[in-house]
């Protein structure tokens, strides 16, 4: 029998699979790595601005792929556009389309967009061939990169980060009220659901970009800006602890509280939930990072150690707040509404919502952002082509 | 023999009897006019037996795939004072009854569960499309060629009564036999229970017993905390029940 105790008869299905645990996992990697670049652009934080250019494709890799999940769990694919076209304005899911569309295309695209238009010109001038092509289409027939142009486009770009951030909140808070406003489910009903989200996003967003950063900067085999990732390493340890006090809070509330549906939520945690919330989220994925980082505040640690110890804290803390939408999508199923019973989850490895699409789903944003690397270096190295063409534009 | 003083005498008493039996039914379906009726229903927990009938007339009726349930009847056993830890099973939804129960003594009790039409249903707040609508009557139905299968509602529903079809892949629960019910017939659950313990009301209907019933008796509906609405009402429902 795949239950204990009595659910009831159609709960013993669990009706949303590892794909809507991915979902607000790659949200979150999108939020989050969009704040770490509005600290540079808004907040004038300058030490982090080797990360800015990579965070915006990040964020933008992430977020081609945020629904695709929601697509390939629907039972209707096939319809999904009615939700653009017909949307019920009573139900928050039906928002998505435009939290999405409207952060897609009026934040990250167009502060991309705006931040390397004068590459973009100038590679349409001096690449050949298909890249040149590529590069002219960009441009969207506007190549004017005289000066004024190119101040109108910082100012125009600090606006959109501006209202980006908003945005950012908006679209992982959004997901997070997707849950917490479910009444009929203890787990996820907390107006502390989309503030922890949010939180937990930053936290995920952030990391993701100081593992790639330190990566990226080991491929090329150049130095990694250690002033840089401190600095990013820092604000991760800040944003982590509201986090983690956030989600503490609500354990505490939960615990102290220990209304009828606290009986099963504690079970969970002792048994089906332990590995997944205490062993990976809590205890390997949060407090083993805040306090190597927070020693690293407090000590003076050498830089090879310090480098070596914010690649582990960021893998770790990435893993975490995945097993954190894990035991909030799936623990949240795992018992039932009558508050008697228990059912397990078995996740099918081939099925169109099973392991290997999820990992799938995982890997081929990275996939998307090599490719946008390709096309607009987040480094600005010289460039012969580029300096030779942006001299040409000079001399005219 | 019955003389024709006897038959003057029970003739208002008959009149009566039959006021009583017509109360309630929905006309036949060219003067079915949905604004005037507001469907619920009674669900009666001393008299249900657990036979299962409803159960498997509500399948046949409405092709309700093996596994999944618009209907089912679940068995409590409540020993004590432990009102929030009673022992419940529903094998196979209870379709095809119950075995003896393994407990004595204490309370054991039957509770046929359903949608429970609520007026503020959260299943039709939450679907992204508006498949999930209100009918004028007060019936929740699923349009299932409008129905993405995002499951959100499956989700929202504090019951348990929405699951997704496994071939059609759009969600699915009670219709409340809304093709039964604007043709003037009741529902096949209600039809083909044994005891009554099942009663389609009309709470449009000044005439429906319905309204005297609640008058009159204990009723409550399930999870009263969450405000949802629910038309489902219970007579002398167990504080255990969940």
């Amino acid at each position: 029998m795949p239950f204990d105790g009595f659910m009831y008869p159609n709960e013993v299905e669990l009706q949303w699979s590892v794909l809507i645990v991915v979902y607000p996992f790659v949200t979150g990697l999108v939020a989050g790595a969009f704040i770490l670049a509005s600290l540079e652009r808004i907040f004038h934080v300058s030490a982090v601005k080797p990360t800015y250019r990579l965070a915006l494709l990040t964020a933008l890799s992430f977020m081609l792929v945020a629904p695709l999940p929601l697509q390939l769990h629907l039972g209707r694919p096939e319809r999904s556009l009615e939700m653009y076209l017909t949307p019920h304005t009573s139900s928050a899911m039906a928002m998505f389309g435009f939290v999405y569309l409207w952060y897609l295309m009026a934040v990250i695209l167009l502060e991309i967009w705006l931040d390397y238009r004068r590459e973009i010109v100038l590679l349409s001038q001096s690449t050949t061939g298909i890249k040149r092509i590529i590069y002219r289409l960009l441009t969207l027939g506007s190549s004017n990169i005289s000066e004024g142009a190119l101040r109108v486009d910082d100012k125009v770009g600090w606006v959109v980060s501006l209202i980006g951030i908003p945005s950012a909140f908006l679209l992982h808070g959004y997901v997070g009220f997707i849950f917490g406003s479910i009444k009929a489910n203890p787990w996820w009903s907390t107006p502390l659901m989309p503030v922890v989200f949010l939180f937990s996003a930053m936290v995920s967003g952030i990391a993701i970009v100081l593992v790639l950063y330190m990566a990226m900067m080991k491929i090329r085999r150049e130095p990694i800006n250690m002033a840089c990732v401190d600095t990013v390493a820092q604000y991760l340890l800040y944003t982590f602890i509201i986090d983690f006090g956030l989600e503490m809070l609500d354990l505490i509330h939960r615990i102290y509280e220990a209304d009828e549906s606290f009986r099963s939520l504690d079970f969970l945690m002792h048994t089906r939930l332990f590995f997944s919330q205490i062993v990976l989220q809590i205890g390997l994925g949060t407090v083993l990072p805040i306090l190597t980082i927070g020693f690293i505040q407090i000590f003076n640690v050498p830089e090879k150690i310090r480098r070596f110890a914010y690649a582990i804290c960021g893998c770790l803390i990435i893993v975490g707040i995945f097993a954190m939408r894990w035991n909030v999508v799936i623990g949240g199923q795992l018992f039932s509404k009558s508050f008697l019973g228990y059912t397990t989850y078995k996740v099918d490895l081939i099925s169109r919502e099973g392991e290997l699409i999820a990992a799938a789903l995982l890997v081929l944003p990275f996939i998307i952002l090599a490719v946008l690397m390709k096309i607009l270096p987040p480094w600005s190295e010289p460039q012969p082509a580029i300096d030779a063409a942006s001299q040409a534009a000079g001399a005219d | 023999m019955i003389t024709r003083r006897k038959l003057l005498m029970l003739l208002p008493a008959a009149a009566m009897a039959w006021e009583y039996v017509v109360a309630g039914t929905p006309e036949i379906a060219p003067n079915y006019n949905r604004s005037q009726h507001w469907w619920g229903m009674l669900l009666d927990i001393p008299k249900c037996i657990g036979c299962g009938n409803c159960v498997r007339a509500c399948a046949a009726e409405n092709n309700v795939p093996e596994g999944y349930f618009r209907t089912w009847v679940e068995r409590y056993h409540v020993a004590g004072w432990e009102q929030e830890r009673p022992q419940v099973d529903s094998p196979n939804g209870g379709k095809n009854g119950f075995p003896p129960s393994k407990y004595e003594g204490g309370k054991n009790f039957f509770v046929p569960k359903m949608c429970n039409h609520c007026v503020d249903s959260p299943c039709t707040q939450v679907c992204p499309v508006g498949a999930t609508l209100h009918t004028p009557d007060g019936v929740v139905l699923v349009d299932e060629s409008y129905c993405l299968g995002c499951r959100y509602c499956v989700q929202a529903c504090p019951y348990g009564c929405r699951f997704l079809h496994p071939t059609k892949h759009t969600a699915e629960k009670c219709s409340l036999c809304y093709h039964r019910i604007t043709k003037g017939l009741t529902t096949a659950c209600c039809e083909n229970c044994p005891t009554g313990a099942r009663q389609l009301v009309d709470l449009k209907n000044p005439a429906d017993p319905i309204h005297e019933y609640l008058k009159t008796h204990s009723v409550q509906v399930l999870k009263p905390h969450l405000a949802t609405g629910a038309k489902a009402f219970y007579h002398d429902l167990d504080g255990s029940v969940r």
